[in-house]
């Protein structure tokens, strides 16, 4: 099935930010900040170049990893360095490295203590988040999957807010006790399979109901607090609060995105009984985040705070799409993972933004800045209206998706799915008018400079990549669409041992 | 046939003990500002016996000495190097502190070196009475370096309570040792196995003399509810005789314990498995509640062992003893590779505490550590290694010695006991890493008044930054560490 990959792109991909990132942490020195900078620009540059191959040389028509790369690990037990893509992976190995980027820009000014170590942090956690989407071996999984924690731990910690300590332990300890109960599951795995840590064997494996049930809900725990989903959700809005811009654009644009990569990955796959039996709940808790989480993002005077609710709004509507189980919603859900990991990166951008200028978030310290920051204003319009699914956007590919399927399933359930196009409206433009438009309000917001070329590129790469994607989706799409029907396949299989009932 | 005598397979107890005695005599002669002579015989009395001690590994073969009542084979050798290079890193780490406190004297090295030599005669001992032995010079060496700074009252204290807790340690083992004995007229330890099994054993002796030896192992571990010396004797040792107590000390334990239950007691595993659950879970509560309310950093790595050595226990119950041979091996294999890379994340972390402590100034208290990722970025991510592999996170070694001990733990079926410990042993660990994060904490994210520049050797700069490499790099690439402990247990059973 899978092909051998001629040169190893995805451990290129992985291993380029940290070796970059163990450099600037070894030499690097805050007394010449240029050449830190310059290290961490050109690290996470290479690095999403190493991620055009995998793109360019992927066959669309294909299920099944590609660009596989596989190499004893472990003897005793039995793992392996094993890595590979496929449809529903492919998308995010490209995100992590472009987000990186981005957040290495965003972060160009704002810091200016411990340079070389923020941006260690930064370039390490992208490889490890790489690794978590290309990882085929449930052990290397895991390794990725928490070493990806303690980078972030200390972003928040280091370089975040007031309350930053009390964030970022709470956001370590979260999201460990899920990822903890993930483990035992694994070991279980291993056990059942007869010992290989390989997930392709563990979706083929025949399950009983009660392991299904179990296995489900330790996956459960680890994805839930990471997506996160209603109500699991309080420390999303803590760390995002606290974080430093460029950790909360990561933050929201690819490490939400582990947890659900995690449900098609692992839940679905592995335990489909289990997860048919607990769909309901599961959309149930769902369309809980979209509208009530929508509403409580309506309420909020922080801006940070804000996008941060609406993000827990949005991946509400991509857990809800698995939990459709057909194409449509499965892969209306991907794509709006990908357009959030834009939209939301975009989004904590523009806060920066404004945030380096007025060192504040306060929505009520804000307004008319469009009289002095117009540039910034016609972005931020841009982003606003995709954040709350603008056609020709990329937001409204994924919603539109999802609402199609979900009404295909269920009329009532895609109804109140489709609220989220009010309140998302709601919350987005509600604030962007009060920010941007109107009066100038005070002395401060007079005296604001417009963003300058950085500012622009980092706002308009974002900016291409939301319209590119809402105006032409279809190869986002069809690049999915054999491994999702694979996977649909598999979930609608039970996978009950004969005579197990 | 072996010879009866066969001198070579203790060939590095005995180039050991020459070495101890002739450093004993030699620093006689030496004036106190030539000591580092003294520093660098050690250092190259360590590296001959460790190469003798290395060669069983290769060779492959076990071999026995003095009618069997010593053993020499792959899985001794292994623990052996370990403990040398602890007992080398107490030096290499221990230099500066020692100087400034009047410890750098030739009673420091030669206790030291005896200290080894006990844990050694442990490691290899197949006879009850050479167990003992060896408990005892080991024991008897690391009272003295307790009880080093006499003049210091917590030392003293803390050398009182070692001394009679550990007497009292001694005693039950002995006294179970002696039950097993009047159990099966025996004193060897393949013996008591033979014995049993051929039904020439008075049952009701044999588990009464396992309860004592288990209660005498978990002592000597550390575990609850035998762990009341641990957090005052590290706390009130001079840090370097710490980091001895709490590295090295746990390998020979490991060893008696492998020795005495599983190749001695096999037929007895029923009882001493559901002790060993027991004393396991409750080491794993105790330990891991308590050290979070800990503010002493050295009190704090006292109490984070016991939760340590339960995770330990849960390995050394997992074996299936006269099962599967792969599978046990699997499980003691899990056992031995946890015990050498705690002791390995250990001695990193007392080296650490030594590093930033200077005259008059301990630094034993967490929030000593405020601001070093300021001071000091590289020991702060050495320091944040040790650290995250304590509390078992990946991608460092800690990670993958939990790993191994929980597949180990549920590697004989599906039973709910050993799913029930499982779940039990991670929730626990998430108490463990609120601890250890607090420390990470501390360095990273508070900020610290201590501007002194941090000075240190040469020879201690490399070696910490050797231990904290090597808990990344064991942890990404444990292969081989691992396939040693595995093949090394593999062989002592028979497999």
């Amino acid at each position: 099935m899978s092909m051998s990959s001629p040169f190893p792109w995805l451990s290129f991909a992985i291993w380029i930010p940290i070796v970059f990132g163990t450099y600037l942490l070894a030499v690097g020195r805050d007394r010449s900040p240029d050449v830190v900078r310059a290290v961490a620009l050109v690290g996470s540059l290479i690095s999403a170049l190493a991620t055009v191959p995998v793109v360019l040389g992927f066959d669309a028509a294909r299920g099944g990893l590609q660009w596989t790369e596989k190499v004893l690990w472990i003897s005793t037990p039995t793992a392996h360095y094993y890595l590979g893509v496929d449809g529903i992976s492919l998308w995010f190995v490209p995100l992590t490295a472009f987000i990186t980027v981005i957040a290495v820009l965003a972060g160009w000014k704002a810091i200016e203590e411990r340079l070389a170590q923020y941006y260690a942090a930064f370039l390490i956690l992208s490889g490890l988040m790489i690794g978590v989407f290309c990882a085929a071996d449930g052990l290397l999984f895991y390794v990725f999957f928490e070493g990806t924690l303690i980078p972030m731990y200390l972003i928040i910690g280091v370089w975040g807010g007031p309350n930053r300590v009390y964030a970022a332990i709470k956001f370590f300890l979260y999201t460990l006790l899920g990822s903890l109960l993930m483990l035992v599951a694994l070991v279980y795995l291993y056990q059942a399979s007869g010992g290989s840590f390989d997930i392709a064997t563990w979706q083929r494996l025949p399950l009983g109901h009660t392991p299904q049930v179990l296995l489900f809900l330790a996956f459960f725990a680890a994805f839930a607090v990471k997506v996160p989903m209603w109500p699991v959700h309080t420390w999303l809005p803590d760390a995002h609060v606290e974080a430093p811009t460029a950790g909360s654009v990561v933050l929201a644009a690819i490490m939400l995105k582990l947890g659900a990569y995690g449900f098609v990955r692992f839940s679905l796959p592995i335990a489909p009984d289990a997860a048919h039996e607990f769909a309901a709940p599961v959309m149930a808790i769902s369309l809980i985040a979209v509208v009530y989480v929508g509403f409580v993002a309506l309420v909020q005077t922080d801006m940070k705070k804000l996008v941060a609710y609406s993000s827990i709004a949005h991946m509400g509507f991509v857990t809800l799409g698995f939990f459709l189980f057909s194409s449509i919603g499965v892969e209306g859900a991907l794509a709006q993972m990908i357009s959030h990991g834009f939209i939301s990166g975009a989004m904590f951008l523009c806060i920066g933004v404004m945030y380096d200028r007025m060192h504040s978030r306060n929505i009520a310290d804000y307004g008319g800045v469009v009289n002095t920051m117009p540039r910034f204003a016609a972005f931020m319009m841009l982003f606003a209206m995709a954040n709350c699914g603008l056609p020709a956007t990329s937001g409204f590919v994924g919603e539109f998706l999802v609402i199609l399927g979900a009404v295909q399933f269920d009329f009532w359930i895609g109804a109140i799915a489709a609220t989220t196009m009010v309140l998302g409206a709601a919350y987005s433009l509600w604030m962007y008018k009060r920010v941007i438009f109107g009066d100038v309000a005070n002395p401060a917001v007079a005296k604001l400079q417009d963003i300058d070329g950085r500012e622009f590129l980092a706002l308009g790469l974002l900016a291409v990549a939301v319209l590119a994607m809402g105006v032409y989706p279809a190869p986002v799409i069809d690049a999915m669409h054999a491994s999702v029907t694979d996977l649909l396949a598999q979930v609608a299989h039970s996978k009950f041992l004969p005579g197990s009932l | 046939m072996e010879p009866l005598l066969n001198f070579s397979a203790v060939l590095p107890e005995a180039i050991l003990l020459a070495c101890a005695c002739f450093i004993l005599v030699a620093d006689l002669f030496l004036a106190d500002r030539s000591r580092n002579g003294t520093y660098l015989l050690t250092l190259l009395s360590l590296a001959a016996v460790a190469a003798a001690a290395w060669e069983p590994v290769s060779a492959g073969t076990a071999q026995y000495a003095f009618g069997g009542m010593f053993l020499s084979d792959s899985m001794t050798a292994v623990l052996k190097v370990a403990a040398i290079l602890a007992t080398a890193a107490t030096f290499v780490y221990a230099q500066a502190y020692a100087r400034q406190r009047a410890m750098w004297r030739g009673e420091f090295f030669s206790l030291g070196l005896f200290a080894l030599l006990g844990i050694m005669t442990m490691i290899s001992a197949n006879n009850l009475l050479v167990i003992y032995l060896g408990l005892e010079l080991q024991a008897l060496a690391l009272y003295g370096l307790v009880a080093l700074r006499r003049d210091d009252p917590r030392a003293t204290e803390a050398a009182m309570k070692y001394f009679v807790l550990g007497a009292l340690a001694s005693g039950f083992l002995l006294y179970g040792m002696s039950m097993l004995y009047g159990g099966t007229g025996t004193l060897d330890v393949n013996g008591l196995a033979h014995r049993i099994s051929a039904g020439q054993s008075v049952n009701l002796a044999m588990v009464l003399g396992t309860i004592f030896v288990v209660a005498g192992i978990a002592f000597k571990l550390g575990a609850a509810p035998f762990h009341m010396w641990v957090p005052d004797v590290y706390q009130g040792a001079p840090t370097p005789v710490a980091l001895l107590l709490a590295s090295a000390p746990k390998l020979a334990a490991f060893a008696i314990a492998f020795r005495l239950l599983v190749e001695g007691l096999p037929q007895l595993a029923v009882d001493w498995q559901r002790m060993l659950a027991v004393i396991a879970v409750a080491s794993l509560a105790v330990g891991n509640v308590t050290a979070v309310a800990q503010t002493n950093l050295k009190r704090m790595l006292g109490y984070s062992t016991i939760g340590q050595m339960g995770f330990l226990l849960l390995a050394l119950l997992a074996g299936v003893v006269g099962g599967n041979t792969t599978i046990t091996a699997g499980a003691y294999g899990a056992a031995m590779f946890y015990v050498i890379t705690y002791a390995l994340a250990t001695a990193g972390c007392f080296g650490i505490i030594l590093l930033l402590a200077r005259e008059g100034f301990e630094a034993e208290e967490i929030a000593d550590l405020r601001g070093l990722a300021k001071r000091s970025p590289w020991y702060a991510f050495m320091m944040t290694l040790l650290m995250l592999s304590l509390a078992g996170l990946p991608p460092t070694v800690g990670f993958t010695a939990k790993f191994v001990v929980l597949q180990a733990l549920v590697s004989d079926g599906a039973s709910a006991t050993t799913w029930t410990l499982a779940v039990v042993a991670v929730l626990f660990s998430l108490v463990g890493a609120f601890y250890y994060l607090r420390v990470v904490k501390t360095m990273w994210f508070d900020q610290g008044s201590d501007t002194n520049p941090i000075e240190a050797s040469q020879d201690m700069r490399i070696a910490l930054t050797a231990n904290g490499v090597l808990v990344l790099l064991l942890g990404m690439l444990p292969q081989g560490l691992l396939a040693l402990c595995n093949g090394a247990v593999l062989r002592a059973l028979g497999g």
